[in-house]
């Protein structure tokens, strides 16, 4: 299967990657904005939650219900979201429609009338979204585990605090939209039936002449403290535990992937096996890799009822630290072949290859291949694993716990 | 994309879409069995019996059937509905045989009594973890207000009562009764080759017990009708549910049902998004269409502060009499059309989703339908096919579960 690959990086640094896709009828459009919640002020954290709600609220020559109702009559699905470091913009279609959306997410982008009429409206919606996120104890016990495990402002959750949303006001907002939108760090993925040279010159048409100013420097805060318990009277104990890994692009990066597989890849993994399976412990328990350009961790989360949680804590830690001391052949071929599985179906979607490219080129400045990625998953052994794990074992875990009752980390 | 289908002569339907391009290959067993086939004291059952599947049987223990599908890189699942119990894999063409293989195992069980004991801790673990989601929670309420005496509104769940009582026997009483091969139906798609599929088939599931395995009950609800506040102090935000009755699957009703439900409350550009969504009044607010073998339902979520909830009720039942009255108009029938047609055919890309398009089809209409077919079907929906969906079916006459902390809520107005 030899991939259709193309990358443009325009002179205003923003660049256009794109992968032709034959079998099918659909195309799928990526586009991430160096604008993700990191970049908050402190004093408005949910400020481009905020923006991401109000930026599709009237742009180009079309108010609010205007740009909905061409979205809707061209069948064009869509979306935007803010992660931590940036914020992406998608659209999935009919090949054919796709120059329009680009149309329209070019005016979203570049032209948002930001109206001050709907703020707070805005304001609104994103602190329901705080409000909700307490009947989650899931997503809660997530967002509370990165304040204790990276520092300020990577630890940032893109729904802000109540303060800082409802403190908004507009002229900070545009401060923020002039500051983080431009070409330079912007990166827009394509994937399904297109052609190259003409969704170029398309691409070159909508943002060939965009202008801005490249990124700012992030100023860390101090490390936080590694434990905290939520205090909530709920049926089960949500358990969030953390610890550093290699970034993409490491030496050790597909290592780390391997040995998080190890631990939660498949039904026959160790966590589930030995805290779901044989002890009947949970019903959800998993681990997996996130990673940032200049650092990583691995995450598990497990959820138990209160009775049994400081049981499943203790196996969950025992588990992670039993694992760089071996790992089975069939282990890592179970590994291999669910790595390689989910590498080969990956292809069939447009949305995931067009927000994979955008990925790709975001951590290491280039795209890689099919090949490339299944010749490092075919390369993992026990020995690289393991070997892996001597140099940066689990430990000095952050332990988030939520429930009634606090439980203790040995 | 080519169509094929079998009977064995047990009765098991096997069912096909061949994708001569795709690399992978998604197959499902759809059980024609859920909530609604229980006895009042076997509560939970179908879906106690789902995760029972993944234990094994003389063939593999528990252990192995995980080690077996991750050897050929599956990631299999299970769900159970109401209606259905479906067990399902995708795998890359080369492994097509041996995921058949621990499949169809999965379908006999031998539900060993040490398996069923830790099991029962699985799901009670489960039902904790619903408990503690205030959405999932006023979701099961709002089904059982809604078919009160009907069995749609048992629980897929059960409660931690009844799976503690539940036993092996009762498990396996339930399982002779439903899991005969008539009231299965096994649905393919992707890149494989149909007669060695066949084949493998026969080999698999040819000598499963045969027998009927009727579903009783079946009768069209209207709904209660009932208004039905839930407090639960600790909990943020207030979880609004109102239902009303729609056509059932059998219906030619059922393509104006779904584009109805899509313009009233779609996620964009629907009634209730510009209502409540847009400005601000509610976290979100939805309305869709689902049917059932014998009867279908309209369920519209309203989810936001207390604060706001009586108003926000009150504005979506505003949205539910004014189109009950006054029907949507041409282009907001034209808008719903464009989006279902272009997620139909976008969809249609994926082996795994035409998997389950074509296996539920089969379930509730007992036929193929391809995605030509839907797109055609939807095609042709008028205004007066969305008139007659309601005056059938009144948008107007809900059932509503408000669930969250408040504990006084006036009666919606109407009009």
């Amino acid at each position: 299967m030899q991939q259709q690959l193309y990358q443009h990086t325009f002179a205003n640094g923003l660049t256009l990657l794109a992968e032709r896709m034959d079998h099918v009828r659909s195309a799928a459009v990526y586009i991430q904005i160096p604008a993700g919640c990191v970049y908050d002020p402190p004093s408005n954290l949910g400020l481009a939650r905020v923006l991401s709600e109000l930026i599709t609220r009237g742009a180009g020559k079309r108010d609010k219900r205007e740009l909905t109702t061409e979205f809707d009559r061209l069948g064009i699905d869509h979306g935007e979201s803010v992660g931590l470091m940036s914020m992406p913009f998608w659209a999935s279609t009919l090949a054919r429609n796709l120059p329009l959306a680009l149309r329209l997410l070019a005016d979203i982008i570049r032209r948002p009338h930001l109206p001050e009429e709907e703020l707070e409206a805005c304001q609104e919606q994103a602190l329901m979204d705080l409000s909700s996120l307490e009947d989650e104890p899931s997503s809660r016990v997530r967002v509370a585990l990165r304040k204790h495990l990276y520092p300020a402002p990577l630890s940032n959750d893109h729904r802000g605090t109540e303060e800082g949303v409802a403190s908004l006001t507009l002229p900070t907002l545009r401060a923020f939209y002039e500051q983080h939108f431009h070409p330079q760090g912007t990166i827009i993925g394509v994937a399904g039936n297109i052609s190259w040279q003409p969704l170029l010159d398309l691409v070159g048409e909508l943002f060939g002449d965009w202008k801005g100013s490249s990124g700012v420097p992030i100023q860390l805060g101090p490390e936080p403290s590694k434990r905290a318990h939520l205090h909530k009277e709920l049926e089960q104990t949500q358990i969030a535990l953390a610890y550093r890994s290699v970034p993409i692009g490491h030496p050790d990066y597909y290592q780390a992937v391997g040995a998080v597989e190890v631990l939660s890849g498949g039904m026959g993994a160790r966590l589930f096996t030995e805290i779901r399976e044989k002890e009947g412990l949970c019903y959800s328990v998993g681990a997996g890799h996130t990673t940032l350009k200049d650092r990583a961790s691995v995450m598990a989360f497990a959820a138990s009822l209160n009775h049994q949680a400081q049981r499943t804590l203790d196996k969950l830690i025992e588990e992670l630290q039993r694992l760089p001391r071996g790992i089975d052949e069939e282990e890592v071929e179970r590994v291999r072949v669910g790595q390689k599985t989910a590498l080969i179906m990956s292809q069939e979607s447009t949305g995931g290859r067009a927000a994979s490219l955008v990925n790709d080129w975001y951590f290491l400045g280039r795209i890689r291949r099919f090949e490339e990625r299944l010749a490092a998953i075919n390369a993992l052994t026990p020995a690289s694993i393991l070997a892996h794990l001597e140099r940066f074992p689990p430990g000095d875990f952050s332990i988030v716990t939520l429930g009634p009752k606090p439980l203790i980390a040995s | 994309m080519q169509f094929h289908c079998h009977r064995l002569a047990n009765g098991l339907t096997v069912i096909g879409e061949t994708i001569p391009t795709s690399r992978s290959a998604a197959m499902g067993f759809f059980v024609r069995t859920g909530s609604r086939d229980e006895m009042p004291e076997e509560a939970g059952v179908s879906h106690f019996l789902e995760h029972m599947a993944f234990k094994g049987n003389e063939r593999r223990t528990a252990l192995e059937v995980n080690r077996d599908f991750d050897r050929i890189g599956a990631e299999p699942n299970a769900y159970t509905s109401e209606e259905n119990t479906v067990y399902y894999a995708a795998v890359l063409t080369e492994y097509m045989p041996q995921a058949l293989d621990i499949l169809a195992n999965l379908l006999r069980p031998s539900l060993r009594q040490e398996d069923f004991e830790l099991e029962k801790q699985v799901i009670i673990n489960e039902i904790g973890r619903y408990l503690d989601m205030p959405s999932s929670c006023a979701s099961d309420h709002a089904q059982k207000a809604f078919f009160h005496d009907h069995c749609l509104g048992n629980s897929v769940l059960g409660t931690k009562e009844s799976i503690t009582a539940l036993t092996r026997d009762q498990m396996a009483a339930y399982h002779r009764r439903r899991y005969v091969a008539s009231n299965i139906t096994l649905a393919v798609a992707g890149g494989y080759d149909w007669d060695r599929l066949i084949e493998l088939v026969e080999r698999q599931c040819g000598d499963w017990p045969t027998g009927e395995a009727p579903r009783v009950g079946l009768r069209e609800a209207v709904g209660s009708g009932r208004f039905e506040i839930v407090t639960k102090e600790k909990v943020e935000q207030e979880y609004a549910l109102l239902l009303s009755a729609g056509p059932p699957a059998s219906s030619p009703l059922r393509h104006a049902a779904d584009l109805l439900g899509m313009a009233i409350g779609d996620d964009s550009g629907s009634r209730l998004y510009w209502e409540l969504v847009d400005p601000g009044l509610a976290e979100s607010a939805s309305c869709s269409f689902h049917e059932y073998m014998d009867t279908g339902v309209f369920y519209t979520n309203v989810f936001c502060d207390p604060e706001n909830a009586e108003q926000d009720i009150s504005l979506a039942c505003k949205v539910l009499h004014q189109v009950q009255c006054e029907g949507i108009r041409q282009e907001e029938l034209e808008q719903a059309r464009n989006k279902l047609l272009s997620h139909l055919v976008r969809s249609g890309e994926r082996t795994s989703r035409r998997m389950f398009s074509i296996g539920s089809a089969w379930t509730y209409y007992g036929t193929y339908r391809s995605i030509d077919d839907e797109v055609r079907a939807y095609e042709k929906v008028t205004l007066d096919d969305i008139r007659a969906v309601l005056d059938r079916y009144p948008l107007d006459r809900v059932t509503t579960v408000a669930l969250g902390p408040l504990s006084d809520l006036k009666t919606p107005q109407w009009g």
